[in-house]
């Protein structure tokens, strides 16, 4: 345990050593990236404080408060149940960054593991995982996502492995490929020669050279991940009640209200592009700082 | 070159049998038997008719039998049967596929019409307003969930344009225009994300191959920036481009099922979100493999283009 904390905290390659990541240095080779990551910062403060930042219980309804208009009391207007949009968008951010979060760290780790094994493990494994891959990137996510949550039923959990085992082949290959190459290195022969085995080879010399992609590839699937469990909830396959969340607050009634109150539809849309956008935002601007050769 | 093409098609097959059992697997997860999910949710008590249900989808056989019998089934063209309309899936299906592919075809229309011109435009104009424009407007077309734009876009067609989209299936034979007219919003709201996406390939493409040594002697020799451009720099910036688009077609495919959701256009993809809400498994499982025969044969074509594009490429 303690030799792959120490191999967590060694620096990415693509920064060379001795200057450790900061933000301040990040902020000025990419001032755009800073500003997604502050917007997602505020979004993740006020989700984890949306009891205290709401104005209304999100799940409260008023029957004599239906369709009210963006206005000084509610201020992102009511829905057709008189629910607070405002306070369902705050409450609701919990839920989608938290999936989202959760859907990519875990497709980042598994993606991980799969590819730096593949790589590493020799070509006999890698014949087998290869063809498992492709299988798996053939499915259009969204397909794949939804035929999970509908085989192993709707759950914050299915949700979340439904949508992070897509992202599983993507990472994979792109950590298989780093590893492929870095497998050849006299570095990593020179460790050989000194007698490293195959775990401390993978995870001393080959996994920090991987950091720099992984942590791009994770951070641009945080927005798919928010995307893809809107989606799902839009369909009515995501999490299930009675967590709010932004997909689900834009189905079936929305779309039923739309033209009756349009506040129904457009702010719930608006906080999931913006997440997303900052989201994306953070990631170009990570990439540009960590290894600009990368591009996907 | 006729080798590569047999490897490659090899390779498909392989994917698709893969890919096969894995939906097969994958649909036989669901807690409980099909057989009792179909009964909850159609409704059937006669415990006679759950035992000719359960014979009939060979539930009673051994799983691997099970599988034999259906992929020998769709291999023969047999879609099985719909539980939720008692019908054969294929006479639901096949009016369903035409819809979709023209769904599909105009939003990748849509994407390439959009995305190729921009992305050249950005790269080479790098660093202008007008790239830094584009940029913006080709990831906010990432950071927008497809069926929410298509919303904005009915919304904005009621309310800004006073024209209410037809409710209702519009056939081409019926009144054209309006067919057109039906399918052209859904593919702007579909076909933006890959738009999008075509968009920042081409741009970082055409940016890598613009420094490239032979574009800098086709200008040094004089010839007009716009030949430079078209002839030696997109030409060379094409092949990444070309797997974009590949890959990005199976993605449509996934934006498809929420658009025409919101669009109420009764196509394959949300004929498959009505499966699955209604728990027709062996529907849902036939619609997936059909899904994924066209996804592998999409991918199998970039693959053949590819090949043709760039003469690199070895056919071995």
């Amino acid at each position: 345990m303690s030799r792959a904390d120490a191999v967590a905290s060694a620096p990415p390659a693509a920064v060379p050593a001795g200057r450790r990541p900061r933000f301040g240095a990040f902020a000025r080779r990419s001032p755009l990236g800073a500003v997604g990551a502050l917007v997602m910062l505020v979004v993740m403060v006020a989700g984890l404080a949306a009891p205290l930042v709401a104005t209304y219980d999100p799940t409260r309804t008023d029957a004599a408060q239906t369709f009210v208009p963006p206005g000084p009391r509610h201020w992102l207007g009511t829905d057709h149940l008189g629910r607070d949009i405002y306070s369902r968008l705050v409450h609701g951010a919990r839920v989608s960054l938290a999936v989202g979060v959760a859907c990519a760290l875990l497709g980042g780790i598994g993606g991980g593991a799969v590819g730096l094994i593949s790589g590493l493990a020799g070509r006999r494994l890698d014949a087998v995982v290869q063809p498992v891959l492709d299988i798996m990137q053939g499915f259009p996510l969204l397909v794949l996502a939804l035929v999970m949550t509908a085989a192993l039923g709707p759950s914050i959990g299915t949700v979340v492995v439904a949508i992070s085992v897509p992202f599983i082949p993507r990472v994979a290959r792109v950590v298989r490929a780093v590893a492929l190459g870095v497998r050849e290195t006299t570095y990593v022969e020179a460790a050989r020669a000194l007698g490293a085995g195959g775990l401390r080879v993978a995870l001393r010399h080959v996994f920090p050279n991987t950091v720099a992609p992984l942590v791009i590839m994770t951070t641009a699937q945080l927005g798919s991940a928010i995307l893809v469990e809107a989606s799902l909830s839009f369909l009515g396959l995501g999490i299930p009640e009675p967590y709010p969340s932004w997909g689900r607050m834009l189905s079936v009634s929305a779309t039923e209200f739309a033209q009756r109150a349009p506040w129904l539809v457009v702010f719930p849309g608006l906080a999931i592009s913006l997440v997303v956008f900052a989201s994306n935002l953070f990631g170009d601007g990570l990439r540009d700082y960590l290894d600009p050769r990368l591009r996907f | 070159m006729r080798a590569f093409v047999f490897r490659r098609l090899g390779l498909a097959t392989v994917t698709l049998v893969g890919m096969s059992i894995a939906i097969f697997v994958l649909l036989r997860l669901a807690p409980g038997s099909i057989v009792d999910l179909l009964f909850s949710a159609a409704g059937y008590v006669n415990p006679v008719e759950k035992q000719r249900i359960t014979h009939e989808l060979l539930l009673d056989r051994p799983i691997v039998v099970q599988y034999i019998q259906w992929a020998g089934a769709l291999l023969h063209g047999d879609l099985g049967k719909s539980y939720r309309y008692d019908v054969a899936a294929a006479r639901l299906i096949g009016p369903r596929v035409p819809v979709t592919v023209e769904l599909a075809v105009m939003g990748m229309a849509v994407a390439l019409l959009v995305g190729l011109p921009t992305g050249i435009i950005s790269a080479t104009r790098q660093n202008t307003a007008l790239d830094y424009g584009l940029r913006i407007f080709s990831l906010a077309g990432l950071s927008m969930p497809a069926f929410w734009l298509g919303m904005l876009i009915i919304l904005f067609l009621v309310r800004v344009a006073g024209w209410i989209p037809p409710m209702l299936y519009v056939p081409v034979r019926e009144n054209l225009g309006l067919h057109v007219l039906q399918f052209l919003f859904p593919a702007l709201a579909v076909g933006y994300r890959s738009a999008a996406l075509i968009n920042r390939m081409t741009r970082s493409s055409m940016l890598e191959v613009l420094r490239e040594d032979y574009v800098r002697t086709g200008r040094a020799k004089g010839l007009a920036g716009r030949v430079v451009v078209y002839r030696h720099a997109l030409r060379n910036a094409l092949l990444p481009i070309v797997t974009v688009v590949g890959t990005e077609f199976a993605f449509l495919i996934g934006g498809l099922v929420v658009t025409e959701t919101v669009f109420n256009l009764p196509g394959v993809a949300r004929f498959l979100v009505d499966a699955i809400l209604w728990r027709d498994y062996p529907v849902v499982q036939n619609l997936v493999m059909l899904i994924a025969i066209v996804v592998v044969l999409s991918n199998l074509a970039v693959d053949l283009l590819y090949a043709r594009l760039d003469p690199r490429v070895r056919y071995t």
